[in-house]
């Protein structure tokens, strides 16, 4: 995997989110969880980032093949479409009973058993983390569990020459480029250059492609064409074809327990009263730019 | 986070008309690409579906980038530097983002890297990209420039040149000079045909060139050297590639300033011919400018919408003498007015951009085989009526464009006044509308025959016979009082078979009847679907039969003989 070539196995992993970023009165359930069926699922926005990345190694290298590896519920297909029609080759569904419920390690886990699966690949990138857990967590813990190098906070990948990555990270305090060997984790900030557009056309190639279950499930209107056009089929793997471990996904996988959720409304308590003098203003200034409240 | 098509559910009541089904059956030849493109529609509702779902990725992008740069596009504005032209950057975003979602080339056929679709769906893009940014859509808009190579250009041209437009090629249509405007028989740029390497070059002097540094042009220049005529004009396709064309200058506008208007000289441009020679002006250019028309007609569209959606927003925060301001009845009358121009202005675009569909489908289709008799007469049928809505929309809507800006601005007091509000933006780029393309005067002299020959008349009298539920009665028979006007108001202004008479009040019989029509549209529309139209259909009649009641009053209370007040004394 280490040689140098002019085609790069790109694995992008994307989350569906419930779409934190617009919450509604209905956002959060009674027990102060996350009311997925009211927010609008999205295709995580650092994902998009990520993948935009992978799609820019593809510009360059036009023979590299990006496949989006998603865990999650059956809907979860969606985040391949939205993949496919930004310029993906293929996608995997992860999708199990047995993955419900998992925390960061149970993720980490069974997604890097599903790269094991894939087996051939150079760059495995995603977001730094996802709107709905904030944790950051997982990308860096597929490193781990493959056993291969990581960069974290990634705003954008310069160049890949004989077998290395150079990548520019965005640090709380400033810039730093980096290098290091293939294959590698990247996971890229929010920074990044937004993700491109859906395409017309790779929208209409694409808008029929199903997972089995899907298929199982809809009235699907045009039947031979899955046949006829094998793209049109979405991978679907399960824990038995990663060959994972059934005790370390989902649940049982997860050591991290939530004891108590509390709701917090934030208040304005605290006022301040400022002249209008130079040094008041400058006193401003430096907390607003200490609190990044600006800056 | 917007998105300018979902948030506008007009736009899809428009997209699922009943006559839909017909032209996309003629447009996919039967779905006959579905085993040739692995992107081509499988039967009607997979094409709905993909249209929908495509004008998703353009109503995203619009308010996501376009809009959002729109702003600043006016401030930075295109440069020129060498000849060339550099655009502001978020313009060249905005460039980027389209091409990149494969917008570009949306009406052509597959074979040339497009999307076959219809001009609904198509105008549709256009009504929304004019909302986020009327200059922009100038620009994207071009594209339309490859329609007309499409139809006459030779098969080599066509896969030479088509596909880069699918690519994201720009066009520029350079037709104007300095001293032929509104009167393109005058044009005086020199096509010189040059025998032994078989090629024609191109001299002299383009002005008001929008986009005037794009990658393809086409070329309206006289290869007949000793004529003076639009009969001896003839159309070219030059490729900048090729070079010898420079930009002189760019003009300091007052609206639309994202969009470059360029002053070009050519200097010895290797051109080529399309089609035949002698028929630039009278046949190709015709139906170039029939279809920039529709686009500007969509440009109006986009504007209003805008316009409504500011001047809402606003009328709502706003706060004065204890309440919003949109609670007073001056407010939200103009408010209300607003929004029924812009439903009247939409509902009349989907119209026409229906019959040029019905027709163009047809009409490419008899050049592949033999039209059946049913379809020869629907050809005739829909092309009299693209004919005849086409100037009338144009007109219209490009005036409601400029009145519903304009109040848009009323609405925000003196805040409109200032540059902090998108709504002067608007005003600025509606002024152009009911010039460019032909001004409004100009639509009127295209749009009187259809008057005087019946064919308004002829399409009112269909929709009357069309079915309304009761409750609606009450709107129909406004809508036959101002018929019963118009007809009057023809017959007067016909009878004394005086040409400058008519002329002069032509604009009075040619609104007159586009209030009438645009009315009935509504009323169909609130019929489909009371709750979306209702309203507008209410107010849009209330004024529109004022209008034709002071055009009304206004003829029968002219004596022919006054017209000598008006006419210019020109011996001082």
């Amino acid at each position: 995997m280490l040689q140098s070539k002019m085609r790069f196995n790109i694995i992008v992993l994307a989350k569906q989110v419930p779409d934190t970023r617009n919450v509604g009165k209905n956002a959060m359930k009674a027990d102060g969880t996350v009311n997925r069926a009211a927010l609008p699922a999205i295709f995580n926005p650092e994902d998009l980032n990520a993948l935009e990345q992978a799609l820019q190694i593809k510009d360059t290298y036009p023979n590299s093949k990006i496949t989006i590896l998603t865990m999650g519920p059956g809907r979860a297909a969606e985040v391949i479409r939205e993949g496919l029609y930004r310029g993906a080759d293929e996608g995997v569904l992860l999708t199990d009973r047995a993955f419900a419920g998992a925390d960061t390690l149970a993720t980490s886990y069974a997604l890097s058993m599903a790269v094991r699966k894939i087996s051939d690949f150079d760059i495995i990138i995603s977001g730094r983390q996802a709107i709905d857990g904030d944790t950051a967590q997982v990308g860096p813990q597929v490193a781990e569990k493959l056993g291969i190098p990581q960069v974290t906070y990634a705003e954008n990948i310069e160049s890949i020459e004989n077998g290395r990555i150079r990548i520019k990270r965005r640090l709380e305090n400033g810039v730093e480029t980096v290098e290091a060997p293939l294959p590698i984790v990247v996971t890229v900030n929010s920074s990044a250059q937004p993700c491109r557009p859906r395409n017309a056309k790779l929208l209409q190639k694409y808008k029929h492609a199903k997972t089995v279950t899907e298929r199982q499930a809809e009235n699907i209107d045009y039947i031979d064409i899955y046949s006829e056009r094998p793209y049109l089929n979405l991978i679907e793997w399960g824990v038995a074809d990663v060959d994972a471990d059934v005790k370390l996904c989902g649940l049982s996988g997860s050591p991290t327990k939530v004891k108590k959720i509390e709701n917090i409304s934030f208040q304005a308590k605290e006022n301040k009263v400022l002249s209008d003098s130079n040094e008041d203003i400058n006193e401003l200034m430096k907390e607003l730019i200490e609190n990044h409240t600006i800056g | 986070m917007a998105n300018f098509y979902t948030d506008t559910p007009q736009l899809k009541h428009h997209l699922n008309h009943p006559l839909m089904k017909r032209i996309v059956e003629l447009r996919e030849r039967n779905y006959q690409d579905k085993d040739k493109y692995d992107y081509a529609p499988m039967d009607f509702e997979d094409a709905m579906d993909s249209y929908d779902k495509v004008l998703e990725i353009v109503g995203e992008i619009c308010g996501d980038v376009i809009a959002p740069n729109a702003e600043g596009v006016d401030q930075e504005g295109p440069t020129v530097h060498n000849g060339r032209v550099t655009y502001a950057s978020g313009t060249q975003e905005n460039l980027d983002a389209t091409r990149n979602a494969g917008l570009m080339g949306m009406a052509l056929p597959r074979q040339y890297g497009g999307l076959n679709f219809p001009i609904v769906p198509y105008i549709m893009a256009a009504d929304i990209v004019s909302r986020a940014d009327a200059g922009f859509q100038n620009l994207w808009g071009l594209q339309d420039c490859a329609e007309t190579l499409y139809q006459f250009a030779d098969e080599d041209q066509k896969n030479r040149f088509l596909p880069e437009v699918s690519k994201g090629a720009t066009m520029s249509m350079d037709l104007t000079e300095p001293d032929a405007g509104s009167d393109l028989q005058a044009v005086m740029l020199k096509a010189t045909y040059n025998e032994q390497e078989d090629t024609w070059y191109l001299n002299g002097v383009k002005r008001f060139i929008t986009n005037g540094d794009s990658d393809i042009h086409l070329v309206l220049a006289r290869s007949e050297a000793d004529s003076t005529d639009g009969r001896g004009l003839s159309m070219f396709v030059y490729d900048k590639k090729s070079g010898g064309v420079n930009v002189r200058r760019i003009e300091n506008k007052m609206g639309i300033k994202g969009s470059p208007t360029c002053e070009l000289v050519f200097k010895n441009a290797k051109a080529e011919l399309v089609g035949s020679r002698r028929l630039g002006l009278i046949k190709y250019v015709m139906s170039l400018m029939n279809g920039a028309r529709l686009g500007i007609m969509a440009q109006a569209v986009g504007l209003c919408e805008a316009a409504y959606q500011e001047a809402y927003d606003y009328a709502i925060s706003r706060r004065q003498f204890g309440k919003a301001i949109i609670q007073f009845p001056a407010v939200y009358e103009m408010i209300a007015n607003i929004r029924a121009k812009t439903d009247a202005s939409r509902a009349m675009l989907y119209e026409t951009a229906r019959f040029v569909d019905m027709y163009k489908a047809l009409d490419d289709i008899s050049k592949e085989r033999k039209l059946t008799s049913e379809e020869r007469v629907e050809l005739k049928y829909y092309s009299r009526l693209a004919d005849a809505f086409t100037p009338l929309g144009k007109g219209m809507t490009t005036e409601f464009a400029n009145e519903t800006t304009y109040d848009a601005i009323q609405i925000h007091g003196g805040s409109g006044f200032m540059k902090d509000y998108a709504c002067e933006r608007l005003y600025r780029d509606a002024r152009i509308t009911n010039i460019y393309e032909g001004t409004t005067q100009l639509q009127v002299v295209a749009a009187i025959r259809h008057v005087t020959t019946g064919t308004y008349l002829n399409r009112i009298k269909e929709y009357e016979e069309m079915p309304i539920t009761p409750e609606l009665e009450s709107l129909r028979r406004p809508l036959t009082k101002m018929t019963k006007m118009y007809e009057k108001l023809v017959e007067i202004v016909t009878s004394p078979k005086d040409p400058e008479y008519l002329d002069f009040n032509a604009r009075r019989l040619v609104e007159s009847a586009g209030h009438i029509v645009m009315g009935y549209l509504l009323l169909l529309s609130a019929n489909d679907n009371p709750e979306l139209y209702r309203r507008s259909a209410e107010v849009y009649i209330h004024f529109g039969q004022n209008e034709v009641i002071k055009n009304y009053n206004f003829v029968t209370k002219f004596r022919i003989e006054d017209l000598g007040y008006y006419k210019p004394i020109l011996n001082k």
